[in-house]
């Protein structure tokens, strides 16, 4: 019971905070950037604006469009409840391992390709394009890495994984992690459409990625896919701070543990957008031909990874 | 030093019939004059064109009139001899109904399909528009072959961007055709300085394209004055000088952000902004309008306060560091190195002018070919390569020459009005002038016609957008679709110019 409960919390805090974490990665930008920025509860702003706004469906689109969204949300409300954020031992503890995470991010990527194409237009057709080109490259380098750190644990699920770095944090430093938290950092960028992959602030349909597939949506449901990308950002930066800083997630169900887990998993998450945005203002976005070279680079990094805790293991 | 003097030599006239168009062109041409505008006039008895050919230094300018029948205008095409001609006769079919026969292409190029036909908007017997068809086919050259797909954007576009239709054929991210539709702003602004005292129409020329106020305001003034034959004091024309580098240097800052933010380098597109603002509240001082308007007028110059070099420098250093660290970052170098290329060649077959052409090895600057004042330390930037970097590295170096420029003008000069406006003009016999300026695009000429009571007739407007435009789909050929935007803005064509 305290399990699901825990489940839940997790849930309801990274919805809640993804909002903010986008807020905050924009906010710290601009003032690296010299300008004032917005507030940081922005983006939770344009969420109820747009979640009181009726949603407009093309006449061209089909069912795959209205039920993107859903399932795009569906998909990150799933991975955020299963995955070790507070606790190491949730409800589908067995279930929930890294293939199945893996999985669920890559339905929801999909399902939003599809309806990028299932629009008809153009734009969405691009995108769609560019985004699975980008997919293809990026999930089996998400499944490597976390895969280097899963022999070490000989299991492939996540909270095993996170609760035995925390046991022992000295066996979280070795070189075949720090191979797989560069595949990782690297994965999560292209994944969450940041740059140098994407430009999240573009206004320029031919370069999009992400948003050329969204283009279309408007309303409830542009609410819904804004949330639930934002979600899936601190789902990947989640992973990528528990994974690699293990510390502070809970072992039990403790309600103090659970708090303190929390507070630490913010503290960490702001820290790593913080670290996200700052890099974002020094670099520019690759050429669309290059962001292969990037993400095989990324690819190669996780199967170092492999191979090196396989062999030093 | 401060008598008056003749900003430009007046142009020869010389008059040919339909037969000899082809010849002298021929000519003129092959003696290294660029046709620079054709004007049709609808006169009661004649439907009159005027080609007009520049070249320089010495500033020469020629022009050819022929008349042809009202009822039946018609003209031999001059578009295998010369690329923008054939544009220039399809603007003219459209506006004025005369015929290029024998062109290669005679589509329509002003008028979109569902306006009337048979109607010539320009012509004095017009009168007012027929009703628009409320459909008409509007047929694209489609691409054929496996995996080609075409991409429509626009008119509409997402940001604050005026109105252009681009069809991309694509296969993958390759770009294999554009076609760019373009007058969907057509204005008729042309037809708004007809009947009206010259020297109440400067403010319109100063609209043609909100970011060229003192180019095409002085592109006209000095037409008007050439066809008046009103002498300014020396002192008024270095005003004018000044005022035309303070719109480049504005301009150039705004493209040099506005390319950084096309490839996500946010931080200097923010600096880029900071410093185009310091610019425009400079401008604002000078002439009472950021962007330079009210300044420049037949007869003078008005300027408010005389800007401090000092201030220039302090800008143009802060704009150098913005250009040296963004080009040691190799993403955004890479971005922009061998993107779009034009080549020299394109670029003189097309007829390109300003920084696009100076960007692929053509020296073609109007500040050295038709001055109007002198510049001694004038330094024209010119680049080989051709691609984005080139076109970027120009508008950085024209800074650097602007600023220059600016630290032996503004210390000539002093504040207040140079003349008052002249009282106005009735020269007693219908006159014509011509204003050529190098705008901080390209090259911009005007030529203006005058009734004997000094009431304006025909205004023609060439801003080198239109000229540019057709070089945009030439050098995106195999360029990949996401690096559009980024190849436009190098470009920054004027629609509101090119569409008139």
């Amino acid at each position: 019971m305290i399990a699901w409960i825990t489940a839940v919390a997790q849930a309801v805090l990274v919805a809640a905070v993804a909002p903010l974490l986008i807020g905050f990665m924009r906010a710290v930008r601009a003032r690296l950037e010299g300008r004032a920025g917005g507030r940081l509860v922005q983006p939770w702003r344009d969420l109820r604006k747009l979640l009181r706004k009726e949603p407009i469906i093309p006449a061209d689109a089909g069912m795959i469009f209205t039920a993107a969204p859903l399932v795009l949300m569906a998909t990150s409300v799933l991975v955020a409840a299963a995955a070790p954020y507070l606790s190491t031992g949730g409800p589908l503890s067995g279930v929930a391992d890294l293939i199945v995470v893996v999985g669920l991010l890559l339905l929801g990527t999909v399902a939003l390709a599809l309806a990028g194409l299932d629009t008809g237009t153009a734009f969405g057709g691009m995108g769609a394009s560019r985004e699975m080109t980008i997919a293809a490259l990026v999930e089996p380098t998400l499944l490597l890495a976390v895969f280097a750190l899963s022999t070490r644990v000989g299991s492939t699920d996540l909270g095993a994984i996170v609760a035995a770095g925390a046991a022992d944090p000295a066996a979280v430093f070795t070189p075949a992690s720090a191979l797989a938290a560069a595949a990782l950092a690297i994965a999560t960028l292209a994944e969450a459409g940041r740059l140098p992959v994407d430009n999240p602030a573009t206004h320029l349909e031919l370069t999009m990625v992400h948003e050329a597939m969204v283009l279309e949506y408007a309303g409830r449901d542009l609410a819904l896919v804004e949330w639930a990308s934002a979600m899936r950002l601190t789902i990947l930066l989640g992973l990528l701070a528990n994974l690699f800083i293990p510390w502070g997630v809970a072992s039990s169900p403790h309600p103090a543990a659970l708090a303190v887990g929390a507070a630490v998993f913010v503290v960490k998450l702001a820290v790593l957008g913080g670290l996200l945005a700052a890099g974002e203002v020094f670099v520019a976005k690759l050429r669309l031909f290059r962001v292969p070279e990037l993400l095989a680079g990324s690819f190669v990094l996780g199967l170092l990874a492999v191979v090196a805790s396989a062999v030093l293991a | 030093m401060t008598t008056p003097q003749r900003a430009a030599p007046p142009a020869t006239v010389i008059d040919i019939t339909a037969d000899q168009l082809a010849d002298h062109t021929r000519r003129l041409l092959d003696g290294g004059a660029r046709l620079a505008l054709v004007a049709a006039h609808h006169d009661p008895d004649a439907i009159r064109i005027v080609y007009l050919f520049t070249a320089g230094p010495p500033d020469l300018r020629t022009e050819l009139h022929l008349r042809t029948d009202p009822d039946q205008p018609a003209v031999p095409s001059l578009a295998a001899l010369s690329f923008p001609a054939g544009r220039f006769e399809r603007e003219m079919h459209d506006l004025y109904g005369v015929q290029p026969t024998g062109h290669p292409l005679p589509r329509r190029l002003v008028r979109h399909p569902h306006w009337p036909h048979g109607w010539h908007p320009m012509r004095a017997d017009a009168g007012a528009r027929p009703p628009l068809a409320a459909h008409e086919p509007f047929p694209f050259l489609t691409v054929e072959g496996p995996g080609v797909y075409e991409i429509p954007v626009g008119p509409v576009h997402a940001g604050l961007i005026e109105p252009g239709h681009f069809r991309f054929s694509v296969v993958g991210e390759t770009i294999l055709k554009l076609k760019a539709r373009l007058w969907y702003v057509h204005k008729g602004i042309e037809k708004l300085f007809e009947n009206h005292p010259a020297g109440e129409r400067v403010a319109l020329a100063e609209r043609v394209s909100g970011d060229t106020a003192v180019g095409h305001a002085l592109a006209y003034t000095l037409a008007v004055e050439d066809a008046l034959d009103i002498t300014v004091p020396p002192a008024a024309q270095r005003a004018r000088a000044a005022l035309l580098e303070l719109e480049r240097l504005h301009n150039h800052v705004a493209d040099i952000g506005a390319i950084y933010n096309d490839v996500g380098y946010g931080i200097a597109h923010a600096h880029t902004q900071r410093i185009r603002e310091h610019l425009l509240r400079l401008n604002h001082a000078t002439t009472g309008h950021r962007l330079l308007r009210g300044a420049v007028y037949p007869g003078g110059t008005r300027l408010n306060t005389v800007p401090d070099p000092a201030t220039i420098k302090s800008v143009v250093d802060d704009i150098t560091d913005i250009v040296d660290i963004a080009l040691t970052n190799t993403v955004v170098r890479d971005r922009l190195t061998g993107t779009a290329v034009l080549t020299k060649e394109q670029a003189a077959d097309i007829g390109v002018l300003g920084y696009v052409a100076r960007a692929s090895g053509l020296p073609l600057d109007a500040r050295h070919a038709h001055p109007h004042t002198d510049l001694p330390d004038l330094a024209i930037s010119v680049r080989d390569d051709g691609d984005v970097l080139a076109r970027f590295l120009v508008r950085a170096d024209e800074i650097h020459a602007s600023a220059a420029l600016l630290t032996t003008l503004l210390p000539t000069l002093t504040p207040g009005t140079t003349v008052d406006p002249p009282a106005r003009h009735a020269p007693g016999r219908p006159v014509s002038g011509v204003g050529i300026v190098e705008g901080w695009r390209g090259t911009i000429a005007h030529r203006v016609e005058l009734r004997d009571d000094g009431i304006l007739t025909r205004v023609k407007i060439v801003d080198p957008s239109f000229l540019n435009w057709p070089a945009l789909p030439v050098a995106l050929a195999d360029t990949i679709v996401p690096d559009f935007p980024l190849t436009n803005k190098s470009f920054n064509l004027s629609y509101a110019g090119n569409d008139l």
